[in-house]
């Protein structure tokens, strides 16, 4: 571990909080009485759960568009579908205390006159199968669409709109109420999760480390990846795709192996996430969502895994607290944010603390 | 002189203690978008809120305490307002909460406030099938809406022929299945009911127009019931100007079209066409004036309109004010009961009453656009119509009833099994 | 009959003299109680129409298009116009000046839906002996659905002298329709053969009830010529719809064209492109805010002000922000993103977070009847024009002037460019703002079809950067042929599948050709299609 973030002091010291934060925040949760000084709530350490979700889904981005160059701007597709596979588990767990008492049925199902459950939410009441989905589901629509695409050498800004077209596709599917989701309301009205209910406190406890522990492990994974053989030549790649192919690597195949794990990560972070917000909705996939993405990436500096998961806590943070100090306001401030950082900081905030300059694509 | 002394030191008291008291004001929480996709219709109500608040703090507050209002930004995104309202109630300690519009953003927050058995005032007309303990539903139900509206199509205009056209999300659905299986029951074949679904923000609706005037071309008099969502409306009316469609031959009724949607409508090729609502702008009663008046002197404008979730946020606020003094407390459990069977006047002349399945009665108007983007009311129910949370022409839901009284105490139950499901506490 | 009789008596009151007239005008103000009461309405609008007052079509065309009101005070019934908070009134039996009131004072003659029908109808009988050609037309349209025999004989009476052809044959397909429904066996069989392969809703509808006859010859001629018939009208519809997805097309193309620059000449990832495209939309509805006498050439007017506005805030954008970025295309997009959050808020906060209405002139409005089950809407033909001439101009200022010249070249090969002369920074502040000046104008055509607000950008944004890449950046007659082609494929799913899928099928399409031809459906060639 140690020789892993060898170097990135950034990394080092990101993870010392993250690890820091994971034991404490949930004692001052837990173990303080409310009125004291030093209390989180049970509100505060959800809200920040949600942001770790965020800031794993950042990673994520900045995984293939850092290091591999591929400006995703359909991230949120993976991390919907993650959500989605996490939904239908929360969705099956409800079991009879549904709306229409209908064990057999989510309600929306019983509303729109389906007599039986469509085959492809079979096994959906077991978590085990839930989480394969969780990462099957993405991994298998990132390894289809990079097949095609990186077979085909689509780059640039041909890979990254069809990358939007992909997300945008998906998310009118999603909207169809024939297409056995929900549609537009999406899964909601959770109430257990193996066998906790989803609002107590300790379960909220619970997801909150669970998600900081995902965030821990997956910047090592991230990190691991990178240091590794296989990251250099994805970055090799990155700075010029023709010379590495010469040099005889299958690019393709690289970039495969990373577009896959990058979406698995996506995946993971929107199963995390629905528990925690309660709510799982097409919106998810909308292409705007994507691009908010890319920008928490580009704010907390590319190419840079503390910096991604900087920018993603960073704007959410400034998000949910503009929207309730200035509600008329923030959007003025939250776009002023975006033109003066790519302006101002070129690296991201990332780019202040390293000497390295990040190169530019 | 002594008598002074005495009187000024007790003013004096009076100014000491009201001060204490403006420092402790009641909270109100105001749950609407201010930006994205909902900004459109939201804002407005977010700005009715305010100024209920200020009416009600210049008549002196509320048990001797200032109301203040807590303004959050939800941004149209579904998860956000969940968090927002755990913001509002955990964080701003507010009483009761004025908010959502659509549907899914309801559903988003529900689980919130039963968990922390809060009050949300819901002033958007919903499909139904739902009663919480913890939402007053102010806007209508499907039989305050569209069932008097189809009635009126059915027995006034002569409509044989009904085209029902929608956004692909659950209120149309719902809506839509009601009147399928009402249509049905009053003896109307299959192949005389067209149903389509377009998705969110629709633009294009050539092959939608130039099918429903293909539909109607065939002899029998046909109309359009149109559960169309906001931004596709304009669109849609446009291209019926475009095919020719006017509304003496294929009138549309409207469940989502208002004064506040007109305004931004070129309402010249719309006249004739028709809205269904429980409050239109143009109902002349000296209250409405009233409203009118502060509305558009609060907001600056003589031009700004008013429309039904308006009067919806209207009648709830008072409902809540009436029956906070009733409690004489804001503690939500006491207000919840306190609530039901509250009466208050309404802006079209008569009284709506707080049931206790959550909903409120309310009359139904049908009002023809007009040119001035106005409606003029050509119908109206006799009486007010009690809204019911879940409609009897649903197989599903014919059975089950809504009580939040006791014995009952359950939105959600079987009368034939006498069970109460789907409740979270 | 009744109709000439009432011509004929309409034309003996003008010598009889005032007296009688004014008689006959006093009929309005003694159905005044009547006229203002919903219940009683429609007995006073027929007690009008049977009436044989001169003065009848002027009181029910003033009902039907509501000028008609009854002066509170005295039960007159009055025709008011608007004039600033009140109305000016003048006396609807005899046409005297009334003065102006106040809005309480009067109160309108209200109808429905259903009394619009009648009245037209009744006006339509009425007007069949109007002077204008184009008035007759509408009458005898207006009653072909519903025909007895007063009306079939006073329309024959009527075709006789009728000077106009148009008419006289609309006349004689009145009479021909009548014929179906009550003539006999052997005109029934004449009248269907004469008729020929007629599209129009009315004929194919009698055409189906004689299908079903219980003379087997006469339905036997009818659903052949019903067959006919049919296969005509699904012709109609194929080319129908093939107008459908031009129009459409059209639309996607004209919101394309400015981002085929800013994307595809100079690599800019404009996200505040839908945003321009709104700027554009809300000079319209400036412009008829402002003037709102002058609605007929308010378009005219906007396109160039769209224009210029947008193409200044375009060069402001460049030279605030884009500048600092080239070389680094794809921070363009964070920093037009927010630039597109501020644009947005700017209108909510100056203008309002609601729609704001735009009207259609009057010339853009209606329909080109080629055939009663083919048309085309005027304004989707006007905008497919519009949207040739834009693209037209464009191609021109690229290719045949020394502005464009210096545009390729700097987009080509930044470098030589310079060495060679060209400014390249105020080329591409130019660029830039053509760009945007051109999505401004699009604004102006697209606030004709949908809602102006601060959400329309929005709604393009998505599909206008799929137009370009499937086009092949850096190529306009890509977009072009793109955009149309994407509008056909569209319309022509869509009676299928539906709206939805229709649209879900052309991206995985998009995604599936991109697959196959990385660079577009026109891949630019040579070097600079290296970057």
């Amino acid at each position: 571990m140690r020789s892993l973030l060898q170097g990135d002091r950034g990394g080092q010291i990101l993870l010392t909080v993250l690890a820091i934060a994971t034991v404490v925040l949930p004692m001052c949760n837990l173990l303080l009485p409310p009125d004291h000084p030093w209390h989180v709530s049970t509100y505060q350490l959800n809200l920040f759960g949600k942001y770790l979700c965020y800031a794993l889904l950042a990673m994520s981005v900045d995984l293939v568009w850092g290091f591999m160059g591929f400006l995703s701007l359909g991230h949120g597709a993976f991390f919907g579908l993650g959500g989605y596979a996490m939904g239908m588990y929360l969705m099956r767990q409800i079991g009879d205390r549904g709306v229409y008492g209908n064990a057999e049925l989510p309600d929306f199902m019983v509303f729109l006159n389906w007599d039986s459950l469509p085959w492809y939410w079979w096994g959906f009441d077991h978590f085990p199968i839930a989480l394969i989905a969780v990462f099957l589901v993405p991994g298998l629509l990132a390894f289809l669409f990079g097949w095609l695409a990186f077979r085909s050498r689509v780059n640039g800004v041909y890979l990254s709109i069809i990358s939007q077209a992909m997300t945008y596709a998906l998310m009118l599917a999603f909207f169809r109420n024939e297409f056995g989701f929900g549609g537009n309301n999406g899964l909601t009205d959770f109430k257990v999760i193996l066998g906790f209910p989803v609002s107590a406190q300790g379960t909220r406890v619970a997801l909150f480390v669970a998600s900081a522990v995902s965030v821990i492990a997956a910047y090592l994974l991230c990190r691991s990846i990178v240091q590794s053989r296989a990251g250099r030549v994805v970055v090799a790649i990155r700075d010029a795709e023709d010379r590495a192919r010469f040099l005889g690597y299958r690019v393709e195949s690289y970039q495969l192996l990373v577009l896959v794990i990058s979406a698995m990560l996506a995946g993971l972070a929107g199963a995390l996430y629905v528990p925690q917000v309660g709510i799982i909705n097409p919106g998810e996939f909308s292409p705007l969502n994507s691009i908010e993405i890319v920008i928490w990436v580009a704010i907390g500096g590319r190419a840079s895994l503390y910096g991604a998961v900087i920018g993603a806590l960073l704007v959410n943070f400034s998000k949910s607290w503009f929207t309730a100090v200035i509600p008329e306001y923030w959007i003025f401030a939250l776009g002023a944010l975006f033109v003066l950082t790519t302006l101002l900081l070129p690296g991201g905030l990332a780019g202040i603390f390293s000497k390295r300059r990040v190169t530019n694509v | 002189m002594k008598s002074t002394i005495v009187g000024s030191l007790m003013a004096a008291g009076l100014l000491i203690s009201q001060a204490s008291m403006a420092a402790d004001p009641i909270k109100v929480g105001v749950l609407h978008s201010l930006s994205g996709t909902m900004a459109i219709s939201e804002t407005t109500l977010k700005d009715t809120m305010l100024m209920l608040v200020e009416q009600q703090n210049a008549k002196g507050g509320l048990l001797g305490r200032e109301l203040e209002a807590v303004v959050v930004d939800p941004a149209s995104d579904w998860p956000l307002f969940a968090e927002k309202a755990r913001e509002l109630i955990e964080v701003e300690k507010v009483d009761a909460v004025f908010g959502a519009w659509t549907s899914v953003s309801r559903k988003s927050v529900l689980p919130v406030f039963e968990e922390l058995d809060s009050i949300l005032f819901y002033p958007v007309q919903y499909e139904g099938e739902e009663s919480s303990k913890n939402v007053f539903y102010t806007g209508a139900a499907p039989n305050q809406q569209a069932i008097p509206a189809v009635d009126y199509l059915k027995d006034d205009i002569g409509v044989e022929r009904w085209v029902l056209a929608g956004t692909d999300y659950v209120y149309p659905r719902t809506t839509n299945k009601i009147l399928e299986a009402y249509l049905k029951d009053n003896g109307v074949a299959e192949e005389d009911i067209l149903i389509n679904y377009t998705p969110f923000g629709h633009s294009d609706w050539q092959s939608i127009v130039s099918s429903i005037k293909k539909f109607g071309s065939e002899g029998k008099k046909t109309a359009v019931v149109s559960t169309i969502n906001g931004d596709a409306n304009v669109p849609f009316y446009k291209e019926l100007g475009n095919q020719n469609v006017s509304a003496e031959d294929i009138p549309v009724v409207a469940f989502s079209v208002g004064e506040e949607e007109l305004s931004g409508i070129d309402t010249a090729p719309l006249v004739g066409h028709l809205a269904a609502w429980n409050y239109f702008m143009s109902v002349d009663t000296p209250e409405n004036d009233e409203f009118i008046n502060t509305w558009q002197k609060f907001i600056g404008s003589d031009e700004r309109v008013s429309n039904d979730p308006m009067e919806a946020h209207y009648i709830g606020f008072n409902m809540w004010v009436q029956a906070v003094e009733k409690a004489g407390t804001t503690e939500p459990a006491a207000v919840q009961d306190a609530l039901i069977g509250v009466t208050v006047p309404n802006l079209t002349g008569g009284t709506s009453e707080m049931l206790a399945n959550h909903h409120i009665t309310k009359p139904v108007l049908i009002g023809e656009i007009q040119d001035d983007g106005q409606f003029d009311v050509v119908w109206e129910t006799e009486d007010l119509v009690p809204g019911d949370a879940w409609s009897d022409f649903l197989p599903d839901s014919k059975d089950i009833i809504s009580d939040w009284t006791a014995p009952v105490s359950c939105g959600n139950y079987n009368k034939v099994t006498e069970q109460c499901s789907g409740q979270n506490y | 009959m009744k109709v000439l009789a009432g011509l004929l008596c309409s034309l003996l009151w003008s010598f009889v003299g005032p007296s009688l007239a004014a008689e006959q005008g006093d009929l309005i103000d003694t159905l005044s109680e009547e006229l203002r009461n919903r219940k009683t309405v429609e007995q006073a609008i027929d007690k009008i129409a049977e009436s044989e007052s001169e003065r009848r079509a002027l009181w029910l065309e003033a009902i039907l298009e509501g000028n008609l009101y009854v002066r509170k005070s005295d039960k007159k019934a009055v025709f008011a116009v608007k004039e600033g908070s009140g109305f000016s009134l003048t006396a609807a039996s005899d046409d005297a000046s009334l003065g102006t009131v106040g809005k309480r004072e009067v109160s309108k003659v209200k109808i429905n839906n259903a009394l619009r029908g009648k009245l037209r109808t009744a006006l339509a009988q009425l007007a069949l002996t109007n002077p204008d050609p184009q008035k007759r037309l509408a009458a005898v349209e207006q009653m072909l659905g519903d025909l007895d025999d007063d009306k079939a004989d006073a329309i024959r009476q009527l075709e006789k002298d009728e000077p106009d052809a148009d008419v006289k044959s609309l006349m004689g397909l009145a009479g021909s329709i009548y014929q179906l429904t009550v003539g006999a066996k052997e005109q029934k069989l004449a009248v269907i053969d004469s008729l020929g392969i007629n599209t129009r809703p009315i004929v194919v509808q009698r055409l189906e009830m004689l299908a079903l006859s219980d003379d087997a010859e006469v339905a036997a001629s009818a659903s052949n010529m019903l067959k006919k018939i049919r296969s005509r009208i699904s012709l109609f519809e194929k080319v129908e719809t093939l107008l459908f997805g031009l129009s459409l097309g059209s639309v996607l193309a004209m919101a394309a064209i400015g981002l085929a620059i800013t994307f595809g000449v100079m690599g800019v990832i404009n996200m505040a492109h839908g945003e321009m495209i709104m700027i554009g939309a809300y000079c319209t509805w400036f412009l008829q805010h402002m003037l709102p006498g002058f609605i007929e050439y308010s378009l005219i007017v906007a396109i160039p002000l769209a224009f210029s506005l947008t193409f200044i805030v375009g060069m402001v954008i460049e030279f605030f922000v884009i500048r600092h970025l080239y070389g680094r295309p794809l921070e363009t997009l964070l920093a037009t993103f927010g630039i597109s959050l501020l644009l947005q808020q700017t209108v909510r906060t100056l203008v309002s977070p609601q729609n704001v209405p735009v009207s259609n002139p009057s010339w853009l409005t209606g329909q080109l009847q080629i055939d009663p089950a083919l048309s085309i809407a005027v304004n989707r033909l006007v905008i497919f024009v519009f949207c040739l001439l834009v693209f037209a101009v464009l191609m021109w200022l690229l290719k045949k002037t020394f502005f464009g010249l210096k545009v390729r070249a700097v987009s080509q090969n930044r470098q030589m460019a310079r060495a060679m002369g060209a400014q390249s920074s105020r080329i591409d502040a130019m660029t830039f703002g053509l760009g945007a000046g051109i999505a401004g104008v699009a604004g102006v055509a697209l606030s004709q079809l949908t809602n102006v607000g601060p959400n329309m950008g929005q709604a393009y944004i998505v599909d206008s950067f799929m137009v370009v890449v499937f086009g092949g950046v850096g190529n306009l007659w890509g977009t072009l042929l793109a955009g149309l082609s994407l509008g056909i494929v569209n319309k022509f799913l869509e009676p299928w599948v539906g709206a939805v899928v229709a649209k879900i099928v052309v991206l995985v399409f998009i995604i599936l050709f991109i697959q196959r031809y990385p660079r577009g459906l026109f891949p630019q060639r040579g070097r600079a299609a290296g970057n």
